[in-house]
């Protein structure tokens, strides 16, 4: 089947984040296919490359970037969100005139649309949140 | 339908509101929400009560991160992760209540 | 393009947290995209509809028009949940924009019937 995952909240906060990369995992062990990976609301924070978790604990970005690598999966983090919490990439840094960028590799900045386009394009659409 | 439940019902309503909707199909119980299915807490006669309505599952692994392993309820299905998939799959849709 | 039902479930109330102003541009992209979108308020998501936002003192943005822009965007099919209504002390004549109150379970069978359910 086509899945389609909305992440809600940041890394580390809640699990969310956690059991929607441990489902996303799972579902792609079995064979489904992963349409999108979508972060909205704080969901977007899962796209910093800043983050510097401790040794001994999951680095909650880096396994996003590293399962999108390996399974070639789509991660769209919503634009609108990530403008109001400072996720930002070249093209955002350029139209908003910021010194600075720091999405990380495997995810991509779009529009809303993609969440809908997901919902249409896949069997299943599941939501991790608060 | 799939009704995914993450918050414990001591400390949120979710499970209630879902129970009361009363779709019937399936509930999974998931990250907090997994206090749910444990032997003895306030909300098992109501669990219980619900299993008429619904197939009850939880999480493995997030009841053993917890240390409830040995005190699930009769009647809630023990799933893991490929479990959650299989369920998600096998059901229309799925509504997280969150 | 393929029209899928579209339900958005709101069980948050507003300002205290983010989830129902972000929630409701969504419904707005939904509907752009010509979904068959509906909204359900149960729990504290009833209070998102309450008539009167006055936001100044908090200086937040207000969006109680933005519910009743929805009707512009062909978005009018609004479930509210008669119990948590009554719960809160309401009637439908508290809120901003016509409604179909009806009981949870109702709500539960329309939930079923939805293609995708969406919450935040």
């Amino acid at each position: 089947m086509k899945l389609a995952i909305l992440v809600n909240e940041g890394p580390y906060t809640h699990q969310a984040s956690d059991s929607a990369y441990q489902f996303t995992k799972a579902a792609l062990a079995k064979g489904h296919e992963i349409f999108r990976v979508f972060f909205y609301h704080d969901g977007v924070n899962n796209a910093t490359r800043l983050t510097t978790p401790p040794q001994d604990d999951r680095n909650i970005i880096n396994r996003w970037s590293k399962l999108a690598e390996e399974h070639k999966l789509d991660m769209v983090v919503c634009v609108a969100a990530a403008q109001r919490r400072g996720i930002v990439d070249e093209g955002e840094a350029k139209r908003n005139g910021k010194d600075a960028t720091n999405l990380a590799p495997g995810f991509r900045i779009s529009g809303l649309g993609q969440l809908i386009e997901a919902g249409i394009q896949a069997d299943r659409t599941v939501v991790f949140g608060d | 339908m799939l009704n995914i439940i993450n918050k414990s019902p001591l400390d949120r309503n979710a499970l209630q509101s879902c129970i009361d909707a009363a779709t019937g199909g399936a509930i999974l119980l998931i990250e907090d929400g997994v206090y749910a299915a444990t032997r003895g807490s306030a909300f098992e006669a109501k669990l219980k009560a619900a299993q008429g309505t619904y197939k009850l599952f939880a999480l493995g692994p997030d009841i053993d991160a917890r240390g409830f392993g040995d005190r699930v309820m009769d009647g809630v299905t023990v799933v893991d992760y490929a479990g959650f998939v299989d369920l998600v799959t096998e059901h229309k849709t799925c509504q997280s209540w969150l | 393009m393929t029209t899928k039902k579209f339900m958005f479930v709101n069980r948050k109330a507003p300002y205290g947290t983010v989830y129902a102003l972000e929630s409701l541009e969504v419904v707005l992209i939904g509907a752009a995209f010509e979904q068959d979108v509906s909204l359900a308020f149960m729990d504290d998501g009833v209070y998102q509809l309450k008539k009167g936002h006055q936001t100044k003192g908090i200086e937040m943005k207000g969006f109680e028009k933005t519910y009743g822009a929805l009707d512009d965007y062909d978005v009018n099919k609004l479930y509210v949940d008669e119990e948590s209504l009554k719960a809160r002390g309401l009637t439908a004549d508290d809120l901003c924009v016509p409604v179909e109150v009806m009981s949870r379970a109702a709500i539960g069978k329309l939930m079923e019937e939805q293609d995708v359910l969406l919450s935040f």
